[in-house]
This record gives structure tokens, sequence and C-alpha cells, in this order.
């Protein structure tokens, strides 16, 4: 059961209960759309991209505990940081969630986005925990596509 | 509690995955409408033949051949008996959705113009809707769709309206894999053969559950998987009514389904084998035979009260949870318990029940429509079989707090 715990820490289950910047920000000038065909998860990430920097980000949709929490997360970890840092957090958050769950994990520079350690005990749900990281980074390539985790 | 006629524990017994523990719990097994576990008969059955019997079937002149071939056959006959059909009318494929695909590539193709419609219910699988939207794109046919009601209940009323001059073929679910609402396919069958439409089951979801006579349910086609009745994955069966079957044109073409071949001209085999192309699935069709000859050694009546009872006893138990809403409450169900949690979402419900070495599906169960005409992305489905008990629900209940506990 401690698997269980470190999977849906309270940080998690606070942002799934009261996700942070949850809306369509006014002068958002990129999104995408995400879907987890899995479990139906659904979510439109906006960025607001000024030079080199993301000014601001909101995301919409349904998902589960760990989709949603990790979208919310996301967004506050993004916001005010330049396009160079958020695909270097993006890169670290990827490798934390995908690493081999006998070993330490490496959650350096990732602040509280560390949380997402326990998915790694859960490899259905790694791409519960990307969806929204995934669904950020089209946006920000402006691909159109929209991204899917299976 | 054991309904007369009928041991569970011992049935359990002939199950032996059944015997372990998940994550440091004894296994809960309730995904059976996915599908279900096998009896040990069914897995020496598989071995038996591998190791003694097995061979090309149909062709070799040689004892080894002739023993598969009867083996497989026999299962044929097993088939046919199961579903009240004759041996020729029984076609063996990999499951239910090749079946369905079947008869919209051969019936369907030669049937079907610009214009016809073929009428499905909102309530099918995506491989009893699947199949006849590709089919309706070709043609340039038209898909319609019978309503259920809030309880998931077919409104017969209104598939009454919709059977038209124009419909060629009514598809329709025995079972709901998504609701457990149990069709009233003999009604169906009634109201579209009055009009001269036939009428498709798709009974994937019926007969692990109840006995099925196809003569009684007075159906043309009826599919089902080996899979979901305790057999091996990988083989599945369309019944036919012989004088369609004999009128359909071939599918796959190959060996097997031919009787002659030159390069000018080839010309088919008899029914069932004229659909049968290529070396099929042998020892899984033995396997599918072993697994009919397992449920029907059970008291039918017995083993369907049994479920009836775990049915019931679960919507009671669900339904006292604060926050749980069952999807599907039709008045004819069969063992399916799909349901929401206020505020918690279906995967992380199966990912926590999980933790408990309980065993459920989460998801849209290929059935999207399903889930769109509730207003829900997704549900828990815990489905039961033959090996269920009460006490496999009491842990799921439990299990459920344990969710909740987490989420407070």
């Amino acid at each position: 059961m401690s698997e269980l715990r470190e999977l849906y820490q309270t940080v998690i289950l606070d942002h799934n209960r009261k996700p942070r910047n949850f809306k369509r920000p006014e002068d958002a000038n990129r999104q995408a759309d995400g879907h987890n065909p899995l479990c139906g998860d659904k979510i439109t990430v906006y960025l607001t991209v000024e030079g080199d920097t993301v000014t601001d980000v909101g995301f919409q949709g349904e998902g589960c505990a760990i989709s949603t929490a990790s979208a919310s997360l996301m967004t506050e970890a993004i916001k005010g940081r330049k396009l160079a840092e958020v695909e270097a957090l993006f890169e670290g958050f990827h490798a934390l969630v995908t690493s081999d769950p006998t070993r330490e994990p490496d959650a350096d520079g990732l602040g509280k986005l560390a949380v997402f350690g326990g998915v790694r005990e859960f490899p259905v749900r790694v791409k519960c925990a990307t969806l929204a990281w995934h669904t950020m980074r089209n946006a920000l390539a402006e691909s159109g596509e929209t991204a899917v985790t299976e | 509690m054991s309904q007369a006629g009928y041991d569970v524990d011992r049935v359990r017994k002939d199950f032996p995955i059944l015997d372990q523990e998940v994550n440091g719990h004894p296994l809960v097994f309730l995904d059976s409408a996915a599908s279900a576990q096998k009896p040990r008969q069914v897995i020496e059955a598989l071995s038996r033949f591998y190791s003694k019997d097995y061979a090309n079937i149909h062709r070799g002149v040689y004892q080894l051949s002739e023993r598969a071939t009867a083996a497989f056959e026999a299962s044929r006959q097993k088939t046919a008996r199961f579903l009240g059909a004759d041996p020729r009318e029984i076609v063996f494929v990999r499951g239910t959705t090749e079946a369905i695909n079947l008869v919209a590539q051969t019936f369907g193709r030669e049937g079907v113009g610009r214009g016809d419609e073929i009428l499905i219910t909102a309530m099918e699988h995506h491989s009893n809707i699947v199949p006849w939207q590709m089919l309706c794109e070709e043609k340039g046919a038209i898909l319609r769709v019978a309503p259920i009601d809030d309880s998931g209940a077919l409104m017969l009323e209104e598939f009454e309206k919709l059977v038209s001059p124009r419909t060629k073929l009514v598809a329709v679910a025995h079972v709901s894999n998504a609701l457990g609402t149990v069709n009233p396919v003999d009604e169906i069958t009634r109201i579209a053969h009055e009009r001269g439409v036939p009428v498709l089951v798709d009974g994937a979801q019926a007969v692990p559950h109840d006995r099925v006579d196809v003569g009684a349910l007075d159906c043309d086609f009826y599919a089902f998987s080996s899979h979901k009745v305790f057999g091996p994955s990988g083989v599945g069966v369309l019944y036919g009514r012989a004088d369609l079957l004999e009128a359909m044109p071939p599918w796959q073409g190959g060996g097997e389904m031919i009787q002659s071949v030159t390069f000018e001209k080839s010309t088919w085999n008899a029914i069932p084998h004229k659909f049968e192309a290529g070396t099929p699935d042998i020892a899984g069709v033995v396997g599918l035979g072993a697994a009919l000859d397992y449920v029907e050694s059970l008291d039918r009546a017995a083993l369907l009260a049994h479920e009836r009872d775990l049915l019931d006893y679960g919507t009671a138990a669900l339904e006292a949870i604060p926050g749980v809403r069952l999807i599907g409450t039709a008045p004819r169900k069969s063992s399916v318990l799909s349901f929401v949690i206020d505020g918690i979402h279906p995967h992380d419900v199966g990912t926590i029940l999980d933790q408990h070495g309980i065993a459920v599906r989460t998801g849209h169960h290929c059935a999207q429509p399903v889930m769109e005409r509730f207003g829900v992305p997704a549900t828990v489905r815990a489905s039961l079989a033959l090996y269920n008990t009460r006490s496999d629900l009491d842990a799921l209940v439990k299990g459920i707090h344990a969710v909740r506990e987490l989420f407070a």
C-alpha cells in the first residue's frame, strides 16, 4: 500500500481537487489538444509566449487524478520560464517518470514535480502523467497535432 | 452463499489461475467480460492435443491428420449443439469481431446498396458499429441507431419505428458489454422478420452465462468468442442460417475454401468450409470444444441462479456506497456492474483496486457512444463469471471504501 501513497501524494490529490491555472489565458497565443484513448483523458493546454518566455499558461479538460495534477503542477512549473528551461523541465520530468523504479529517483531541478516519482511504480499510469507535458510541447511547436499518449 | 446444485468452491478449483496473490492480496478477478479465465479441462485439452494428436486438418491421409480433423470437427458438432444449430451453420473465425466483419463483407457487400439502411442500437460494442460504418461508407448506405433509455434498456417502440423498407439488416448485442443490458432478441427478430429483415446477434457477452438457442431466438446470424466462454483466445464462431450462408459469396480466398482451382476459375467449397480459408487455429477450436463441454457439465439453471444472486448482491452493495452511481440499471441485466464514483476518475479507482488484488476494467469498454449517452468519460466495470463469489464482491466494496478514503 505504500506504493499507493507514493503515487497519490497529498500534493497530487490537492492539485486534482483544485487544479491551478484551470483556464484559457485571454492572451494565449499557442494551444494544443491531448488525448489518452486508454482512459478517455482529454486536455487542452494554452500558452502565452512572448519572445522566448512562457508568460502565461493554462489548461482545461477532464482526466484522472494523475493527469489533472500533472497538468496543474506543470502550469506552475513552466510559468515565467524561458523556452529552453521549459524543454529542460520536460526532459527532466520525462526521465523521472520513466526511470528504473529500483533506483533512487533523480528529481534534481524539478522542484515540486518530484512528487511524480511514484508513477514509476505504475507503468500504465506513466501516460497519464506525461499527457499534459506532451500536449504543452506540441503547443510550443505549433504542430497543430493532437498529442496522443498511445 | 451457494445456490442449490451449484458448488462454486468446486468450480473455482477448476481454475488454477484464481489461486494466487496479487499485490499481497488474494486475486479477485472481476474482468471476465473482457476475457474469461480457463479451467484446467481446457488447458489440459490443449496440452493433450498438442502432445498426441496435432497435425494439419482436412487433407492428410495419415492417422495424426485424421485424428486432428476428427477433434476439430467434433468441436464444430459441440458448438452446433451448444447453439441449437446444424454443424454446417457453424463457421470458425478468429472472434466475434471477425464474425461480424465476415457478414458485413459478404452478406452486407452483396445485399446493401446506396440509400439502404442498417439498424443497430445505441449500446453496441465498437465491433458491432465500425464494420457497418465501413460498409455504409463504401456503399452510400445509412447506419441507423435505435436509442436506449436512462436505465440502458433498448427503447423497443423507437426501434420498431426505425425498421424501414430500406433496412437490409438489424445488428444487435444480445447482452451489452458496458451496461449488462439483456436485449429482447426474440422481440427484435419478430419485429424485423415481419418486415423481412434478417438479424445478426452479437452474443459475445451472452454465451458465458445463459443458454442460447438460435432457433428459439429466431436470429439469422449469431456471433461469439471462445475466450469469453472459458476457451482459448483467437477463436470465434459465426452461426449463419444455412440458406443465407449458401447464398453468400466467400470472404477470404485461399486453401480449404475452394472445391477446385484453375487459373481461369475456382469453385467454392460447401458451407461452412467456404468461409474458412487457410489453416485455422486448430488447437484453439479443440480447446473451445473442451470449454463448451465444461460449461455444459455444469447445472446451467443453478449457474444462472448463482450469477443472478451475485448480480443482485453486488448491485445492492454498490448502491449502498455514498457517491457510487451504477451505469446500466435495465430491468433485464446480466453479470455486469458498471459504475462511477463522484469526483474520482475510474482510472484512479482501477489502480487503487489493483493494489488490493482486485482486477476490474476501467475505461470506455470499446463502447464510446454508450459513455457519451450517459455523460461519463469512462466507467469502472466489475463483471462476473461462474467462478465469482459474494466474497469477491465484498472485497470490491472494501476496495471502493479504500479508494474513497484515499481521495477524501
